[in-house]
């Protein structure tokens, strides 16, 4: 009877071992899941997919040479639906020596009578050409605070690099969109109004 | 092998005393796998019938271009018929429900609750799942995920009641895009149901792992067995992803997060990849049991074993790996890099490979058997037809250069419906009229079943055959109205609806037949070519069977 007893025992025993790996498996799985978002946002990065621009300093950028070859540049700007803000690039196209740096003006203005802080994201068009696009400076990279009615130039730093002329995927790339699309971070925030001088 | 059976039944005969527990605690606290199957298949026909009526009005709204019938229905959520695009929003409600309760609530609790919990145990000689009260929870849990996506349908959605969302529930959409609780209790539908399969496929493994009965190894137990825990395997591992993407959705809807709001960060695209990364693994927890089921009976009816038995069980394990790794040619027109597009393009077409292992295997255990067309062997063959034809046309979306011109339209609508609507769900009516006879212990009318066939047959191959017609000439999904060149098709296709609804009629008749004047069901009714141990029971089988574990010989096969 006893030994029957601990069959039974070790039984059971046995079904939670392998229910508890299993249990484990998918909370591992649950576990990945979250783990992909900033697993995406690297992959992102690193790869340029959906668009994602490269991001540099001054020391890196001073080691391309200028290639002599040309690109045109478009911008694009927008805003959320529900920012007040205008927000336009002050040229429309920049035709760019692909390795030199270049400075594009955009411009936005607080059409609200609050003060509206805002960000921009940014993507490009065509994606294969996105890890060749490298900013070294861009007012994406930090938060944009604009009084009521108070308007502001804001430069990108950039340049394209010329690797890009070695990609067979980028073979027939003879223009880059660079898009922004500005979102509202805080509206009335007393508290942001001295940070992030506009135009940083 | 006849001897074998008759070995195991003397085993099922010493069990005299048969004693049920009193009818609310057996139905509502059961623990019994054989009852819990029953209610999952109950449920899951409760839940076909709504699923399937919200089809019917469907595809009666799209018999003919413009709004006839939406504006009717869309009071009965609580809508006001004057705002039209409340009425256009029960539209988007209507294909939300109608993909989220077919998958969800019917063909998964068929087919893994219903067929998986009543035959798995019994096939690899076990009295019961490994974790019976669990078992309970998991039927509950669904009934739950049910109820709550059936109370979604009357709290409002944004635009009008309900959840519009797709059963994709994309992002923006689902988050700002449908300000109102109604998608939050579509998510906790997903959730509850979720976590009942979870529940469920730990259940199936460690029953299959550690329950098997003497000498029933691995490279023995029956290809159902190896479908059900292949399923369980990729239910696993593709859930809590989906948990995971649902419970950000939730959190970016209520809690101000920004996971796929661009605004902060995050990227609406990232939604799709955990969703496929869910969504295609899911795909196939919907057709393996049924692949499973399939092998079982060609067997039966050919009076063979399978051919090639291993290559089976193993073209299940690399469908679902590989499943694994296709998911982004859901997302053809999400701008993916060309060099992405021909991986994802050549790994989908080599899930062809092991899916045409199995359909070859099943032809050619049909060659040279001594072959009987009884109901769920036309039912069987059926499915192996109508499921080649979804897996030419799946052929045909996996090319990313194709897809980028029939991405969103009707074909794609065609070919899921023919490889699900015509192939999971003709492989549960072939697994119901197998099985139906020793679950209830009553013989259904073998003239019914085949005339369920043909009028089954003739109506739903009516709806969707020319589904891909429409999508070729560019009709785009998910609209309740379209330009009137398309309504020829359109028509045929409503009035295949009706042919495929008036079988149904015709499957219940056969229910209450069986039910009423039946005659009562042999312990191996379908004779010698049934070899698994269900038939060595009786039907139907003891309250607790294999008290004294069935000891399988050397020579026993699947």
């Amino acid at each position: 009877m006893t030994g029957q007893i601990s069959a039974v025992e070790r039984a059971r025993q046995s079904n939670r071992k392998v229910a508890t790996v299993a249990l484990s498996i998918a909370l591992g799985m649950l576990g990945l899941g979250y783990a992909s978002v900033p697993l995406y946002r690297i992959f992102c990065q690193v790869t340029g997919y959906g668009g994602t621009t490269r991001r540099v300093d001054i020391a890196q950028a001073a080691t391309v040479k200028d290639s002599g070859r040309e690109m045109r540049v478009r911008f694009d700007a927008n805003v959320a639906r529900d920012m007040p803000w205008e927000f336009k690039p002050l040229q429309r196209t920049d035709t760019v020596s692909i390795g030199a740096r270049d400075m594009a003006l955009f411009w936005a203005k607080n059409d609200s009578n609050q003060t509206v802080t805002g960000t921009a994201s940014f993507n490009v068009e065509p994606e294969q050409a996105a890890k060749y696009f490298n900013k070294i400076q861009c007012f994406c990279f930090t938060e944009q605070t604009l009084k009521p009615g108070e308007e502001v130039r804001m430069p990108v730093l950039y340049y394209i690099d010329p690797a890009i002329l070695d990609d067979p995927d980028n073979k027939d790339v003879a223009e880059i969109t660079l898009s922004y699309t500005f979102h509202v971070t805080s509206i009335g925030d007393a508290k942001t109004l001295d940070q992030n001088k506009p135009g940083g | 092998m006849a001897t074998t059976a008759e070995h195991f039944q003397a085993h099922a005969e010493e069990h005299h005393h048969d004693h049920k527990p009193g009818f609310f605690a057996r139905w509502f606290m059961s623990t019994n796998h054989k009852d819990i199957g029953t209610m999952y298949l109950i449920f899951a026909i409760f839940a076909g019938i709504i699923g399937g009526a919200v089809s019917g009005v469907m595809r009666a709204e799209l018999a003919a271009p413009g709004i006839q019938y939406l504006q009717y229905i869309s009071p009965w959520v609580g809508d006001d018929p004057s705002n039209f695009n409340a009425t256009l929003h029960l539209w988007n409600v209507l294909i939300t429900a109608h993909g989220l309760i077919m998958v969800f609530f019917m063909v998964m609790p068929a087919i893994i609750g219903g067929f998986g919990n009543w035959f798995v145990p019994i096939m690899i000689g076990a009295p019961d799942m490994a974790f019976p009260r669990m078992n309970n929870i998991s039927f509950w849990l669904t009934v739950a995920g049910f109820c709550s996506l059936m109370f979604s349908a009357f709290v409002p959605g944004g635009t009008g009641m309900g959840a519009g969302t797709g059963w994709t529930v994309y992002a923006p959409l689902s988050t700002t895009g449908s300000p109102g609780p109604a998608v939050d209790f579509g998510i906790f539908a997903l959730h509850l149901s979720g976590a009942g399969s979870i529940m469920g496929a730990i259940n199936f493994i460690t029953t299959i792992f550690n329950m098997r009965a003497p000498g029933m190894t691995m490279h023995k137990m029956p290809l159902f067995v190896w479908s059900v825990l292949v399923t369980a395997f990729l239910l696993l591992l593709s859930l809590p992803v989906l948990a995971a993407a649902i419970t950000m959705l939730l959190t970016d809807r209520n809690f101000g997060t920004t996971f796929f709001d661009p605004s902060g960060g995050g990227d609406p695209i990232l939604y799709q990849h955990l969703f496929w990364f869910f969504g295609h693994p899911e795909v196939y927890i919907m057709i393996l049991p049924g692949f499973g089921i399939i092998s079982q009976i060609i067997s039966t009816f050919s009076k063979k074993p399978v051919f090639g038995y291993l290559g089976m069980a193993y073209a299940m394990v690399a469908i679902g790996v590989v499943g694994f790794i296709v998911w982004a040619h859901h997302m053809y027109a999400t701008g993916l890099s060309v060099n992405t597009k021909m991986y994802f393009t050549a790994a989908t077409m080599v899930i062809a490979v092991p899916t045409g292992i199995k359909i070859f295997s099943w032809i050619a255990t049909m060659w040279g058997g001594s072959i009987e067309f009884k109901s769920p062997m036309v039912w069987a063959i059926g499915f192996i037809f109508l499921f080649t034809v979804g897996g030419v046309t799946g052929v045909v979306l996996a090319n990313g250069g194709v897809d980028d011109v029939l991405h969103d339209t009707y074909y794609v609508v065609a070919h899921f419906h023919y490889v699900l609507s015509l192939g999971a769900v003709t492989a549960l009516f072939a697994g119901f009229y197998y099985w139906f006879p020793k679950m209830s212990g009553k013989m259904h009318s073998e003239f019914l079943a085949n005339l369920h066939f043909a009028v089954f047959f003739v109506g739903v191959n009516m709806i969707f055959f020319p589904m891909h017609f429409l999508g070729l000439q560019g009709m785009p999904r998910r609209y309740p109205d379209y330009a009137e060149a398309y309504t020829y098709w359109n028509h045929i296709a409503t009035i295949g609806y009706m042919i495929m609804a008036s079988s149904l009629v015709i499957w219940f008749v056969n229910i209450i037949y069986a039910f009423t004047a039946g005659k009562q069901a042999e312990d191996n009714y379908w004779g010698e070519g049934a070899t698994t141990l269900e038939w060595t029971l009786s039907s139907p089988p003891p309250f607790h069977q294999f008290e004294t574990l069935p000891v399988i010989e050397e020579a026993a096969h699947h």
